[in-house]
């Protein structure tokens, strides 16, 4: 279970987030939505451990964060604009922070994330370099490398605004899949069908006056 | 002809000076300018400063100027080098700060996006260094990079200047001693030679960092 209460940011004297706290069960999808500049990547940002916040705390599986920028392994983050490393293939984007962090042996997560490939429909990628792949397949290869580092919860920021709107209905297929096999979710977006099409909770976050 | 092989052995000793000075050069400030331009991308103030100040005197004197002050002048305050070691400190503490400020370049070309997706995959930030960041860092600036060590190769002849006999040097005795422009047109055919293969390897370099854009 994911909660987060009383959380609070503000830049410099700005106040960009104020008294934001929700609740969100072991599996379930929370579409955060909102006109741009209401924060809401700064609120992915500091679930993520991105950024810290200046007050609030948060709950994911058992453990409290002071939010204050720690370590926080639990969290899978795909960004709006993927983020992939460009000088590593699929397969070693996706191995690399198993190996390195998890200390998994190299054929083991191979192993694994070829299998995650297979799942996402991209098995025959994991030897391509990102500037080889479209859009979408980008996209799958974050979600892909989110994953093999087993997150008990995993953030999209804008996951459909990258892509065109044919994809759109894809990627929220691919979501609801990820909630079937159990995964908490946790998505920021400004398309309102999309939200409501995956999502078990809305939280809305309006720009703060002043 | 004959008199070409008669002064070739003391042309390609020349060449041996000019290569170790080459070679010396960038073991030593490859290395250090890739930890300086940490330095100067660092918060903590006085640091960037001082740094900042190192690289404004050694891109801002003549290297040749730097070489007599190392050999001559470093002595006054009680440092004394041999000749070559002069040679070396002063191409040394040259050669860093150019690299360090390539390297600087080179690392604000990263986009921060690819130091947070480390950051949420648990990387360390030495993990990052290593697998990410340097990697990129490297394709960059090798063209720069190779500028450099070309200039390395040609730059190595200002070290007549503290009496030490590199490749341009010979070239020059055996002028002045033999009243003919030989030597000197061998002297710029062996640099066109060396720099020529700098460019071959480099290019080499290159194109092993294209496998991705």
């Amino acid at each position: 279970m994911l909660e987060v209460s009383n959380l609070a940011k503000s830049f410099g004297n700005r106040q960009i987030l104020k008294n934001i706290s929700f609740t969100l069960a072991d599996g379930e999808i929370l579409t955060v939505v909102g006109p741009s500049g209401a924060g809401k990547t700064t609120l992915l940002r500091i679930i993520a451990g991105l950024e810290t916040a200046d007050a609030g705390t948060m709950t994911l599986g058992g453990q409290t964060y002071q939010l204050s920028g720690e370590d926080r392994g639990a969290v899978g983050v795909v960004f709006q604009d993927f983020n992939l490393f460009p000088n590593l293939s699929v397969i070693d984007n996706i191995t690399l922070a198993p190996q390195l962090a998890l200390k998994k042996d190299k054929a083991e997560a191979e192993k694994e994330a070829r299998e995650l490939l297979g799942k996402l429909q991209m098995a025959d990628k994991g030897n391509l370099y990102p500037y080889q792949l479209s859009g979408g397949q980008k996209q799958r290869v974050a979600i892909a490398r989110a994953l093999a580092m087993q997150p008990k919860m995993l953030c999209y920021d804008e996951p459909t605004s990258a892509l065109d709107p044919a994809l759109r209905d894809q990627v929220a297929e691919l979501i609801l899949s990820l909630k079937d096999s159990g995964l908490t979710q946790l998505i920021i977006t400004h398309d309102m069908d999309f939200a409501k099409k995956v999502a078990d909770q809305v939280l809305e976050v309006k720009p703060l006056e002043g | 002809m004959n008199y070409v092989f008669e002064i070739l052995p003391s042309l390609f000793s020349g060449a041996g000076m000019t290569l170790e000075i080459f070679f010396e050069t960038l073991i030593f400030s490859l290395p250090l300018g890739v930890i300086l331009s940490f330095g100067l991308n660092s918060r903590f103030k006085p640091l960037k400063w001082f740094l900042n100040v190192y690289v404004w005197l050694m891109r801002g004197t003549p290297l040749l100027l730097q070489l007599i002050f190392v050999f001559y002048g470093l002595p006054i305050i009680g440092l004394t080098f041999p000749r070559y070691m002069a040679a070396i400190v002063a191409f040394v503490l040259n050669y860093t700060a150019y690299f360090a400020e390539i390297f600087r370049g080179g690392n604000q070309a990263i986009d921060k996006g690819q130091i947070e997706a480390a950051k949420v995959l648990q990387l360390t930030y030495g993990q990052t260094l290593r697998k990410i960041v340097i990697p990129q860092v490297i394709k960059i600036v090798l063209p720069s990079i190779g500028n450099e060590v070309i200039n390395l190769v040609k730059d190595s002849s200002l070290v007549y200047v503290i009496g030490l006999g590199d490749l341009l040097r010979a070239g020059n005795l055996a002028t002045s001693r033999d009243v003919t422009l030989v030597p000197l047109v061998l002297v710029a055919l062996i640099y066109l030679l060396l720099i020529g293969l700098c460019t071959v390897i480099l290019r080499k370099l290159e194109k092993h960092y294209s496998y991705y854009r």
